[in-house]
């Protein structure tokens, strides 16, 4: 299941047909976002953090094949981190981008924390593991009220500002959050297609065998938790800057099962197929607000079916980002 | 002191009994499938409701219920739910029997989010108050209270627990089940007939899950359509605890888990000298199964098992 293999079913003019229509689609639909409903955006908005979070899952879902289903807890580092560093509850006014940084290293030395003693579990296990420490973490937060004013959360956050533009408005947050997707997006495509990448798809293909060839996989996967833990953080440091408001009700373990869900319905291990799956997850509910809970009724019994009818996710693996490089240059 | 004591005991095997229903469901289902049933949760729900249902239905006035209706309202539902359960393994998780070990996981929390969802459309979002299934007397017991519900609660699942254990080790059908839990392709390659295992075992999880269901239901006097996901996240745990496909594995973690819960909820403070409050007994169970998975991977009664018969399909 390599990821570079070319499907030579697919004809060189047909995969640039469909290279040039997503890559249309996506541009159209990320500049005529600025130009909708406050409402609207929000939505665009919640979607984009729910790509980024994916992206970061990805890692470590995808790309090393581990089961983390306590993800959420890092989202939740990067959250209270902005909201203690730039709020009235600890007075501290902080700026943002310096908050960014904080929180994407105490993202990181959690990851390392989560991955020491979890390293030697292997799938069930390990999934249960994270999902213990993803609870716990929301149960801390949830009882520790003199810092995190418990189930009451932080409120009056203050609004970001990178080098004194301030960003605080659905449009404004929508541009910082399409340009760290992008970023972010960019650079795990390159992680993954760096050697270690590579040495993650050997561990995640036969652990033993990557051993046996000389990868150190205790440090690949460590590296695969941590980075993924940091991306968690930094999408947490956006939602609260966003949202000026954090509360443990939104890290709770449905929404780690939300992430994983878009992973794999999108296409597991495809940072492609993860926007397709935040879309799916994310979008079609707002899209059927109408039908109310009929709506979520449809959802699970549309996650059935999609996961029977396409296992392999709406993207599969072997249409990656590169795939649509090569179609646009046709090479 | 002793009163206390006896009493906090019967709450904690009350509750662990509960647990242990439902842990036995995840475990069974792990041991033929390897797969963790994230909507057997739903069953347990499901029982409730499916009780409530036939109360109303067949019997009409709830509080003049006699001891007949009680009993055929319990069976009934709980079959009910056993054949319910048979039936989402055919539509959800045969289809994926030979996909990764992932997607019959994923796709149960498909399952889950419809049951939730379906009962909440059909049922109503809001808690109903459920009917008592024991007289309401209280007995005081060596300086503890007692009451008849937790007797209740106690013997139906001790009977269901000794039925299944019996089952499982001395009938044909249980050495199918045990075969094919064993090995699948070793089971298959002997005639056995691996679909009946697995119809047996998604019959008779959720038959147990719903027997807790209704249990807890009555001894709390309360039910919503929500009230499985929290209870079934501790009977998983109490099953991974136990040792995850082991029987008497799923008993001992609901029954250790139970134990912690509700000692924690009295000893935690008092030791803690009251920084650590009641509200940390869920950070001691997960803290608890964190460690004793550092410990002993495969959990207390499981077996160690070598990582190429566990894992004999992708993970992914």
């Amino acid at each position: 299941m390599s990821n570079t293999s070319t499907s030579p079913s697919v004809k060189p003019q047909a995969s640039r047909l469909v290279a040039v229509l997503v890559l249309a689609a996506i541009v159209a639909l990320a500049a005529a976002t600025p130009f909708l409903p406050n409402y609207h955006i929000r939505v665009v908005n919640s979607l984009l953090i729910y790509i980024l979070l994916g992206i970061g899952l990805n890692i470590v879902i995808g790309y090393t094949g581990l089961l983390d289903l306590g993800f959420v807890a890092f989202y939740a580092v990067g959250a209270y981190t902005y909201a203690l560093l730039a709020s009235p509850q600890l007075d501290l006014h902080l700026p943002f981008l310096l908050i960014v940084g904080i929180a994407a290293v105490l993202g990181m030395i959690t990851g390392i924390l989560l991955g020491i003693p979890v390293l030697k579990l292997r799938g069930d296990y390990l999934a249960i593991v994270t999902l213990g420490f993803g609870e716990i973490i929301r149960i801390v937060i949830n009882n520790v009220d003199w810092l995190t004013g418990g189930p009451k959360g932080i409120a009056r956050l203050d609004k970001a500002s990178i080098l004194g533009v301030e960003i605080a408005r659905p449009v404004e947050i929508y541009w910082l959050l399409l340009v760290t997707v992008f970023l972010v997006g960019l650079f795990v495509w390159r992680l993954e297609r760096s050697i270690l990448g590579k040495a993650w798809a050997a561990i995640r293909e036969d652990q033993d065998a990557a051993r046996g060839i000389g990868i150190n996989t205790t440090n690949a996967k460590l590296a695969a938790f941590a980075t993924s833990a940091t991306i968690g953080a930094i999408a947490g440091t956006i939602f609260a800057a966003s949202q000026r408001f954090v509360s443990p009700e939104s890290f709770t373990l449905q929404e780690s099962v939300l992430i994983v869900l878009m992973i794999v319905i999108g296409g597991i291990g495809n940072i492609l197929g993860i926007v397709a799956g935040a879309a799916i997850l994310i979008l079609l509910p707002e899209v059927l607000r109408e039908f109310a809970e009929w709506r979520i009724l449809f959802l699970g019994i549309l996650m059935v079916v999609l996961i029977i009818v396409r296992p392999a996710g709406i993207v599969p693996r072997t249409f990656g980002p590169e795939k649509l490089i090569r179609g646009l240059f046709g090479k | 002191m002793l009163g206390t004591f006896i009493q906090q005991t019967v709450n904690a095997l009350t509750i662990g009994s509960i647990y242990a229903l439902i842990a036995l469901g995840y475990t069974m289902v792990y041991g033929v499938l390897r797969m963790i049933n994230f909507a057997h949760g739903e069953m347990f729900m499901l029982g409730a409701y499916a009780a409530f249902l036939v109360l109303t239905v067949f019997v009409g006035d709830i509080g003049a219920v006699g001891a007949f209706g009680l009993t055929l309202a319990f069976f009934g539902a709980v079959i009910a739910v056993g054949f319910f359960g048979v039936g989402i393994e055919r539509l959800a998780y045969k289809p994926l029997r030979n996909s990764t070990r992932l997607a019959p996981m994923l796709s149960s929390l498909g399952v889950s989010l419809t049951l939730v969802t379906g009962v909440q459309i059909l049922a109503g979002p809001q808690p109903v108050a459920f009917p008592s299934f024991f007289p309401a007397t209280r007995y005081d017991f060596m300086g503890g209270t007692v009451t008849s519900v937790q007797i209740g609660i106690l013997v139906a699942a001790f009977v269901l627990m000794f039925a299944l254990y019996t089952l499982v080790n001395r009938s044909r059908m249980g050495i199918i089940v045990r075969a094919v839990s064993e090995s699948r392709p070793t089971a298959q390659l002997l005639g056995i007939n691996v679909n009946l295992a697995i119809s047996a075992v998604f019959f008779s999880g959720p038959l147990l899950g719903a027997a807790g269901g209704i249990l807890y239901a009555s001894y709390y006097g309360i039910m919503s359509p929500t009230m499985g996901a929290v209870i079934g996240l501790k009977a998983f745990t109490a099953a991974i605890l136990g040792g995850i496909g082991s029987i008497p594995g799923a008993m001992l973690g609901a029954y250790i888990l139970a134990f912690v819960e509700v000692g924690g909820t009295a000893l935690l403070p008092l030791i803690t000298n009251g920084v650590l409050g009641t509200e940390y007994r869920d950070v001691l169970s997960f803290a608890i199964l964190i460690l004793v998975l550092l410990v002993k991977p495969a959990g207390i009664l499981g077996e160690p098992v070598s990582e190429e018969s566990m894992v004999y399909k992708r993970e992914f």
